[in-house]
């Protein structure tokens, strides 16, 4: 019976501290949320870690789940913003860690080559600024429309199909250097 | 460019399914949370989050609720409880805190202040830990803080007992766990009208875990290569102990890790001249023309004031390293999907491009892979080649089975082809003790390491990640192999493994090792050697030169202790023979005992004899008593029986006392463990 319930009837009453609505949330939706992990982040350790915090933090951000929007989408602002908080802790770690000498300016250059993965997906994503990689997670790994996407990430539908065809663009100058 | 579009979406759609672990790990640690939080919004009268609708009608059916999601959850748990992989991440939850979401624009203004969630840890107890470290406690908050470093996974898995406690109603028959989990119940606090008051007390009494119910009925697939300790020898009936002295530091590691994640490690993990071994000691270096040098220190014994102890220290010459010669290294990596953690292969990877720097332009390395089959992924390269090497790192991804015999085999046939006259061969087999090395005969496997090593070629193991390593066939494959055996859980470990003793390991000035100390029983009545069951070797061997003993690095030092006991009669443990030969005294009465080390020049067939006196009047030095505090804290962790009454705040006392220089902080990490195996035992 829980099976057909919708994700926002499950999502108030999770809220509201049913424990059963909350378990079948969860378990329904964490494929959905590693995906996405994943796309935004593009490492499988890092999207099984995000998508352990999200889970972790579900239940306290549950509390402010008022029903206005669609469940995913709710759900997917979430995933978004964690995404975006762990490139910031990254970021700082990387500043931080910069200056810690020869040993850890060789190990922060292996991890920068590492990163740069040889598959073509990653050579694509790495192109593209951190915007641009949200979007096209959302509305090419998601198949979100610009309308949905423009609301997950807090910007207009202009915004999301300005940066689409930025993404396009830069794609074009991908293929036409591996042309060469 | 549509295509392009496409290609794009299409590997976009393409994303991995997660694992089966990860996605259990995750909805347990959900729950946990969401128990927490309604548990503590309900047991409290503290105000919900302004603004929020406050939980209703979940007071009064929150029991049967819990029950239901029990229930449903059922399939979850039982699987979950059913694997190694039974881990919450304690370090992944310090994250959370920087989970809210920024500004208006996210859902959540606040972070929910009552639950305990993680900030209450043993993790973070232990990181702050005791004495004023502060720089080592920054370091491994740092650690702790990266998710990608295996710490998570390591601290996690004492709290897999407690978190079954929330979610599991005593009675469930599918979850094994049942026994252990009863004094957390009990030490529940009152109760609370819903009957689960347990709960919160569950969560704070993760702070101090219990070693005897952590992880409850899950076997723990590490193999350990102890044997009983070394018995107590009576003199007259053998005056001659003898032993090969390769040093390997694995066992350290292992009770680093157990006792950080708030577990006593297992008696027969703990290997005492391993943890000896594990610490620089400054002893005199030889002088120019001997190999070695000996340091012999006799003094009272801390836990037993009827006996003295005896450390031999031995310090093997550091050649110039300019006169090194050149190194060929072939680096045999296990790319199995058990590689694929972020404590192994990524770490591995890491390690060895910190590696790099310290080689010379004449080294040359190689890289074999295996797992599903074997490839050579890096040819010979000169090691000035960064490039070309970080490159091919880049490319190992971990998948597929291991099949380590063929992965062996092509290490070999590629060692073989670097081979040149005066230089040095070695591969370095990368682990995480996963290896089904083709032949199933463990023998097999020795046998080839212990043969090429004959050829000139040796191996060591470096071993990578917990839960199933194979601790004795590392142990067995390093040693055969005239290697060493590390365990490499964080960089700094992988550093001090691979960089740090790049000459120690892997450039010998000397084989087959063997030290022997005969002991005069007109002085030694009795003597037990603290440490080396495993690596015991008969007497009639030392002088067979056939016999394969350790091998000696480049500026590496061993120390081995001895518990010698006078002839009286008060602490002698074994009653002396009516009709024993009677003591043979001979010119140098005064002597306690003599040592002779024998050891092999690289590749010679002879082997060469230094002889050393002890002779009782020899002192004791900072360097020697803080080996002696390691060797007592060995025991304390092995529940030795010849420690009397002497307990940890002696061990702690003299081993503070005894820190000397310490200029890389490992004596102080050691205080640092022994505090936290006290308060763990006392519990």
């Amino acid at each position: 019976m829980l099976m057909d319930t919708p994700d926002e009837m499950l999502a108030s009453a999770a809220a509201n501290g049913d424990r059963v609505a909350f378990a079948t949330l969860v378990g329904r939706h964490y494929e959905r949320i590693h995906a996405l992990a994943w796309r935004l982040t593009g490492s499988r350790t890092e999207a099984e870690d995000l998508a352990q915090d999200i889970c972790a933090a579900l239940p306290a951000k549950l509390r402010n789940w008022r029903g206005e929007a669609r469940f995913t989408t709710w759900l997917y602002r979430v995933i978004v913003n964690a995404a975006h908080d762990l490139r910031r802790r990254q970021a700082t770690r990387t500043r931080a860690a910069l200056g810690w000498g020869d040993w850890e300016l060789a190990r922060q250059a292996e991890i920068a080559t590492l990163a740069e993965a040889n598959d073509w997906l990653a050579q694509a994503m790495t192109r593209l600024s951190p915007e641009l990689r949200d979007t096209v997670a959302l509305v090419l790994g998601e198949e979100m429309t610009q309308a949905e996407a423009g609301l997950v990430l807090g910007v207009s539908e202009g915004t999301i199909a300005w940066r689409m065809s930025e993404v396009k663009k830069r794609l074009r100058a991908m293929a036409r250097e591996e042309a060469k | 460019m549509t295509d392009d579009l496409e290609t794009l979406r299409a590997a976009l759609k393409s994303a991995p399914a997660p694992e089966y672990d990860a996605k259990t790990r995750a909805l347990r640690l959900a729950m946990q949370n969401f128990d927490r939080l309604h548990d503590a919004s309900q047991g409290s009268a503290e105000p919900d989050l302004a603004g929020d609708d406050p939980p209703q009608g979940a007071v009064a059916s929150n029991g049967v609720r819990r029950m239901l999601g029990f229930l449903t959850l059922r399939p979850v748990l039982a699987v979950t409880t059913s694997t190694a992989a039974l881990v919450i991440g304690v370090a992944v939850i310090l994250p959370m805190a920087d989970l809210r979401l920024p500004g208006g624009s996210g859902p959540v203004t606040h972070q929910a202040p009552e639950p305990a969630l993680a900030t209450d840890t043993p993790t973070a107890k232990t990181a702050a830990a005791p004495d004023g470290l502060t720089g080592e406690a920054d370091s491994r908050g740092q650690i702790a803080a990266t998710k990608a470093e295996p710490m998570a996974e390591a601290l996690a898995a004492p709290l897999a007992a407690t978190d079954t406690v929330d979610v599991v109603p005593p009675p469930a028959p599918t979850v094994n766990a049942p026994g252990g989990l009863s004094p957390l119940r009990m030490a529940a606090p009152g109760g609370s009208a819903d009957g689960t008051a347990g709960d919160i007390a569950a969560a704070e009494s993760i702070v101090a875990p219990l070693p005897d119910m952590a992880q409850p009925g899950l076997p723990d697939t590490e193999a350990h290569a102890n044997v009983a300790p070394n018995p107590v020898k009576v003199t007259v009936e053998d005056s001659v102990s003898t032993f090969p002295i390769d040093v390997d530091t694995a066992s350290w590691a292992l009770i680093r890790s157990s006792l950080n994640r708030g577990k006593m490690p297992a008696p027969d993990r703990v290997r005492i001249e391993e943890m000896v071994n594990y610490f620089p000691y400054a002893y005199s270096a030889p002088t120019p023309e001997a190999t070695f040098s000996t340091t012999v220190s006799v003094m009272p014994t801390p836990w037993n004031p009827g006996t003295r102890l005896v450390t031999i220290g031995i310090q093997g010459a550091l050649p110039a390293m300019t006169d090194r010669p050149p190194l060929n290294l072939v680096f045999l990596i296990d790319t199995s999907g058990s590689m694929g953690g972020p404590d192994r292969l990524r770490l591995l990877t890491g390690s060895l491009a910190l590696m790099l720097p310290v080689l010379r332009p004449e080294d040359q390395l190689a890289i074999v892979a295996y797992a599903g089959s074997a490839g050579l992924v890096l040819p010979p390269t000169a090691a000035t080649d960064s490039a070309a090497i970080l490159a091919a790192l880049d490319n190992l991804a971990a998948g597929g089975a291991t099949a380590g015999g063929a992965g062996l085999e092509l290490a070999y046939q590629v060692a073989e082809g670097m081979k040149a006259e005066g230089e040095i061969s070695r591969i370095l087999l990368a682990t995480d003790g996963d290896f089904n090395m083709g032949t199933s005969d463990p023998d097999g496997i020795e046998a080839l390491v212990a043969k090429r090593r004959e050829t000139g070629t040796y191996m060591s193991v470096l071993g990578f990640g917990r839960g199933n390593l194979d601790d004795a066939k590392m142990q067995a494959l390093a040693q055969n192999g005239n290697g060493r055996a590390s365990h490499i859980e964080t960089l700094s470990e992988a550093r001090k493994a691979l960089a740090d003793q790049l000459t120690g390991a892997l450039f010998p000035i000397a084989d087959d090792v063997k030290i022997e100390v005969e002991w005069n029983p007109a002085k030694v009545a009795e003597y037990r050697l603290i440490g080396y069951e495993s690596r015991a070797l008969r007497r009639e061997n030392f002088n067979n030169d056939r016999v394969d003993a350790g091998q000696i690095g480049a500026g590496t030092q061993v120390t081995a202790i001895y518990e010698v006991t006078a002839p009286g009669p008060d602490s002698l443990l074994n009653n002396p023979l009516r009709y024993g030969p009677a003591a043979e005294i001979g010119a140098s009465t005064e002597e306690l005992g003599f040592l002779r080390l024998r050891w092999k020049a690289p590749g010679a067939e002879t082997s060469t004899l230094i002889e050393t006196p002890i002779t009782g009047l020899e002192e004791a030095t900072e360097e020697t008593r803080f080996a002696a505090a390691i060797a007592g804290f060995g025991q304390l962790l092995q529940g030795s029986a010849h420690l009397g009454n002497w307990g940890w705040d002696q061990a702690i006392d003299l081993a503070a006392r005894n820190r000397g220089d310490d200029p890389f902080g490992y004596r102080a990490e050691a205080l640092k463990l022994m505090r936290l195996a006290q308060s763990l035992a006392a519990n």
